[in-house]
């Protein structure tokens, strides 16, 4: 059976969706993902979206869930590297996929991971933003 | 008899001609600027020959007969011609009615006797030409609904510019107002901005928009919700005091959106998520 690969670095875990999404796919997906959590106390789940050109509400409501599953089990999710397409469809869906951080890319959406991860978790990103100034 | 008038007519189609043409040029409301005499003429000439050749005493009352299928193209295309120049309605009318007037009076030296039959024929010309004229002013504002639309379009096209006023920033000044078929070229141009400039904040600057109903503070709501989705902040500037009046008034909620008001209010808010600083350059003070 197909399964979408779960990379982890570090705290966080790393989600690319290369392939249009069927159903199955995407509840495995699902439950993998929140399997994953668990097993690595990770912080952070950053799924890479950039090759979906096409989404349903099946597919929305997923996102959305994976969103509030890792919240509950405390890691931030952020989902980018969405096609236009993609989000004018999930507006006018309704599916504002709340409790979801969104990002342009992947390198913008891991910096965001860590600044929103780093604030309770001391070290790197703190050291990253002082240097910045 | 009747057939007799209109052999008359035919008989005196030049003197029609120059009648009417005298017509037309005595009215002021002639636009020499638009419309040479020669052109004109021509025009008039042509419309004239088709309705004298079509006319008869049978389909003089029936303006649907096949018999005037010329006359109303050449009539049509006349209209829808001179609603694309720029004629008044008043200065198309006048060249219809102007030819009732021409046909009448020569209608009249004709006449001697049988008053009854006469007027009668009057009736049917005036009606004949009634006709005429309403069949040119229904292709004369089809023209101008044309003009229009096209207009229209060309405004949807031209005034939807997505700017990029700095690295990671873009802005939308939007003009004139917003409907839907608008809103989906706006949001879609600049989500596919957003995409190719890699920029994280846009701002969407509506001090252009005359007024915001629901419909349209959905359409905007939407637009930030989808930049939102695709990782960028949205932020909206230029909220004119009767817009944030109407928007209350609609109920429409506003909070959970960032609003600036003016666009450089916006620009410096946009700084700051950034990080960057504007300052004036502090001249050192020489020793």
């Amino acid at each position: 059976m197909d399964r979408i690969p779960i990379l982890r670095m570090g705290h966080f875990l790393l989600v690319t969706i290369q392939i249009d999404l069927y159903d199955r796919l995407a509840t495995n997906l699902e439950s993998d993902l929140v399997q994953m959590v668990n097993k690595t106390g990770a912080r952070g789940v950053l799924i890479d979206i950039s090759a979906l050109s096409i989404v349903d509400s099946f597919m929305g409501r997923i996102l959305g869930n994976i969103g509030s599953m890792s919240k509950i089990m405390d890691a931030e999710t952020v989902v980018v590297g969405m096609q236009p397409a993609v989000a004018i469809t999930l507006i006018e869906l309704g599916l504002e996929l709340k409790g979801v951080h969104t990002a342009l890319n992947v390198e913008r959406g891991m910096q965001l991971l860590k600044e929103r991860i780093g604030s309770d978790d001391e070290d790197e990103s703190e050291a990253d933003e002082d240097s910045f100034e | 008899m009747k057939s007799d008038i209109i052999k008359g007519l035919q008989k005196k189609k030049n003197q029609i001609l120059e009648d009417w043409i005298t017509i037309q040029v005595a009215d002021a409301g002639l636009r020499e600027d638009l419309m040479s005499n020669d052109e004109l003429r021509e025009q008039s000439s042509e419309l004239l020959d088709a309705l004298l050749k079509a006319i008869n005493d049978k389909n003089i009352i029936n303006i649907e007969s096949p018999d005037f299928e010329q006359v109303h193209e050449i009539l049509a295309g006349l209209s829808i011609s001179r609603a694309r120049q720029g004629f008044s309605p008043r200065e198309t009318g006048i060249f219809v009615y102007s030819l009732k007037e021409a046909l009448l009076k020569n209608l009249d030296i004709d006449q001697t006797e049988d008053v009854k039959t006469t007027v009668e024929t009057i009736f049917k010309i005036n009606r004949l030409l009634d006709n005429l004229s309403v069949v040119t002013f229904e292709t004369y504002i089809k023209g101008r609904e044309e003009v229009i639309l096209r207009q229209t379009d060309e405004i949807t096209e031209i005034s939807t510019p997505v700017i990029r006023v700095w690295e990671g920033i873009l802005a939308l000044p939007i003009i004139g107002t917003l409907d839907s078929a608008r809103t989906q070229v706006v949001m879609e141009n600049l989500l596919q901005e957003i995409v190719e400039s890699g920029s994280t904040i846009a701002i969407l600057d509506i001090s252009g928009v005359p007024a915001v109903d629901s419909l349209v503070a959905q359409h905007l709501i939407k637009t930030v919700a989808a930049t939102r989705l695709m990782g960028a902040e949205c932020i909206i500037s230029g909220i004119r005091p009767e817009i944030a009046q109407t928007v209350v008034h609609l109920g429409i909620d506003l909070s959970n959106i960032v609003t600036k008001a003016t666009l450089a209010n916006a620009l410096k808010y946009a700084f700051a998520l950034l990080k960057l600083d504007v300052r004036k350059i502090q001249n050192k003070v020489s020793q």
